[in-house]
């Protein structure tokens, strides 16, 4: 059948492994928004002494690329560290699928990412966070790249909509190259400040939409 | 999957070709292939001619046209796009410059209506209401003294709404501007009249009756000011150059005869049905009028789920059907038409689209919806949604 997914993506999407929630689980993240066409969450239990990943669930409102992506992606995190999770990587979850459509590669880094940020909010629940990086420029692009930008389907730093970043005392200004009434100018705004307004030391996150 | 044990439901997007259709148009590819000539040609020629303009006729009849009115086309998207640019290159450097159409149209029309905006067209888009029916206040005010064309849908392509284009050629007419609908979703199945409609340009298309794909027509009302915009001969009463199709113009014509009352009024009482049992299913929602609706067609939202997850499992049962998600399109944007009824994205990616056709029967819809109550269940258990 000339479907766009390989038999592996397939047999993910049809039975995906450790779907649903952990009633008491240790750690939890959210990532995504209905407006890309994607929410998924995962959750996380953890042996807090060899900080090992004892059991991994995820939810998802995705397509079938999110969905394959959560059911390998937590088949690969299941019973290691929380080091060695964190270093998986979305090329290796896509290989292990043996591999993605490109429109669909954010689906499946949201997936990723998702794992990635339940590990950090195990991380700083329990005090584990080292160093804390202050927020800069670099460090607000980096997070928009999770940022995406719907009319592509690729993240609104890789698209150009990102005309201008500055930082300064506790405030980001973010200037984004779209009409201000466009589409998704509201679900860029709001997963923007999603992104950049938890930082421990970011205070208020301006956005101006410019054509 | 055999193809004969999926159950299609999306016969908006394309139909089966009935077999009478296909007899229609075989004597036009072996024996009567010849160029349609003049009456002074040969008799090869003559034949094929007597032959296209037999399924002008049976169209425009269909329409209560002159069958001088009637052209034939590749397809609605071409219709439109000479309805519109055509009008354009005939009154843009004359009455004005600014066009008119809704927010739900299709494609064809609202990127032709965008490509003039970028030549440097006026385009005024009119808001629709949240059953998708054109806000005729907003219309009327709309309309300028530089306005050259109104063109709104007959039918919407996605959530059925059918526009009251009665009013609104009324509105037009009143106002002195030409009026184009496009009809592809509509033709023939819900009447348009155009001795009654005062409406000067039409689309309508074979594809969406189980007629064959790559033709369509226009209807171009006596009178209206219009060009080509594509260059060639002088064929189509000089609108459309190029070798006449007419296989595909008596395929047409076959298929317009063949959709009777009777059969608009079966797949009425099935899409009822389906809209009924749909609606039993928890948080779903009908997207479009329950009332001015197309026989055929059915749209419901069921929120918490995504609609190509839905798409997928529901192909992998044996049932064909469409999304509005942004996931299934090619360009990942949601339905322009369901935010345009105030959905949000959600209701957007949960949209799914069933049509009927000739070939569906009575069963399907319960078949249907068992399977999708069933799939809607299962993605419903692994959303992270509506668990609060």
């Amino acid at each position: 059948m000339p479907l766009p997914y390989n038999e592996i993506v397939m047999e993910h999407f049809r039975h995906p492994h450790n779907v649903g929630g952990i009633e008491d689980a240790d750690a939890k993240s959210v990532e995504g928004s209905p407006a890309c066409g994607d929410r998924g969450a995962v959750y996380l239990k953890v042996d807090p002494e060899a900080l090992r990943i004892e059991d991994v669930k995820f939810e998802s409102y995705g397509c079938a690329s999110n969905i394959a992506t959560g059911s390998i992606i937590t088949d690969l995190a299941k019973g290691k560290t929380l080091e060695e999770a964190k270093s998986i990587t979305w090329k290796q979850a896509a290989e292990a699928l043996g591999g993605l459509p490109p429109v669909k590669t954010h689906c499946s880094v949201l997936a990723v990412d998702g794992l990635r940020a339940a590990i950090e909010n195990y991380e700083e629940r329990h005090g584990l966070v080292k160093e804390r990086e202050p927020t800069t420029v670099e460090v607000v692009r980096k997070r928009l790249k999770r940022v995406m930008n719907p009319v592509t389907g690729l993240d609104v730093v890789r698209t150009n909509l990102v005309e201008d970043v500055e930082v300064s005392d506790g405030t980001v200004r973010i200037v984004v190259d779209l009409p201000v009434d466009h589409q998704f100018a509201n679900n860029i705004r709001e997963e923007i400040i999603e992104k950049i307004e938890p930082r421990w030391d970011v205070e208020r996150v301006e956005i101006e939409f410019v054509e | 999957m055999m193809f004969e044990d999926v159950v299609y439901l999306d016969n908006a997007a394309a139909t089966r070709l009935d077999e009478r259709v296909l007899e229609s148009m075989k004597p036009y590819f072996f024996d009567m292939y010849a160029v349609a000539t003049s009456q002074f040609g040969y008799s090869l020629g003559i034949d094929a001619r007597d032959a296209l303009d037999e399924a002008r006729v049976q169209i425009a009849s269909a329409l209560g046209a002159d069958s001088e009115e009637f052209i034939f086309t590749s397809g609605g998207t071409e219709s439109s796009n000479l309805a519109i640019k055509g009008v354009a290159l005939a009154l843009g450097d004359k009455k004005g410059r600014h066009i008119v159409t809704s927010a739900v149209e299709d494609f064809p029309v609202l990127h032709s209506a965008r490509a003039l905006k970028r030549q440097g067209f006026d385009l005024t888009v009119v808001q629709v209401d949240e059953h998708g029916r054109v806000d005729m206040d907003q219309l009327r005010d709309s309309i300028r003294p530089d306005t050259i064309l109104v063109s709104i849908q007959a039918a919407n392509q996605e959530i059925g709404t059918l526009q009251d284009v009665a009013t609104i050629g009324e509105i037009c007419q009143e106002k002195g501007v030409l009026f184009h609908t496009d009809a592809t979703h509509s033709f023939p199945r819900v009447p348009l009249d155009v001795r009654e409609l005062p409406v000067h340009l039409v689309t309508v298309s074979a594809h969406t009756i189980h007629g064959p794909k790559g033709v369509g027509g226009l209807y171009v009302r006596e009178g209206t000011p219009i060009r080509k915009w594509m260059d060639g001969g002088f064929q189509e009463s000089d609108l459309r150059p190029g070798v006449e199709d007419i296989p595909a113009a008596a395929g047409f014509a076959r298929a317009v005869e063949l959709v009777t009352v009777d059969e608009t009024a079966r797949l009425r009482v099935m899409r009822d049905r389906l809209i009924e049992r749909l609606l039993e299913i928890p948080h779903t929602h009908l997207n479009g009028h329950p009332v001015h609706r197309l026989p055929h067609n059915v749209n419901v939202s069921f929120r918490f789920v995504e609609g190509e997850s839905l798409l997928l499992h529901l192909d992998m049962r044996g049932f064909a059907v469409s999304t509005g998600s942004a996931c299934f399109s090619r360009s990942l944007e949601a339905s322009h038409v369901i935010l345009a009824i105030g959905g949000d994205h959600e209701r957007a990616h949960g949209s799914v689209r069933f049509t009927l056709g000739r070939y569906n029967e009575e069963g399907h819809v319960d078949a249907v919806v068992k399977a999708v109550a069933e799939v809607v269940a299962e993605l419903r258990k692994i959303s992270p949604l509506g668990k609060e």
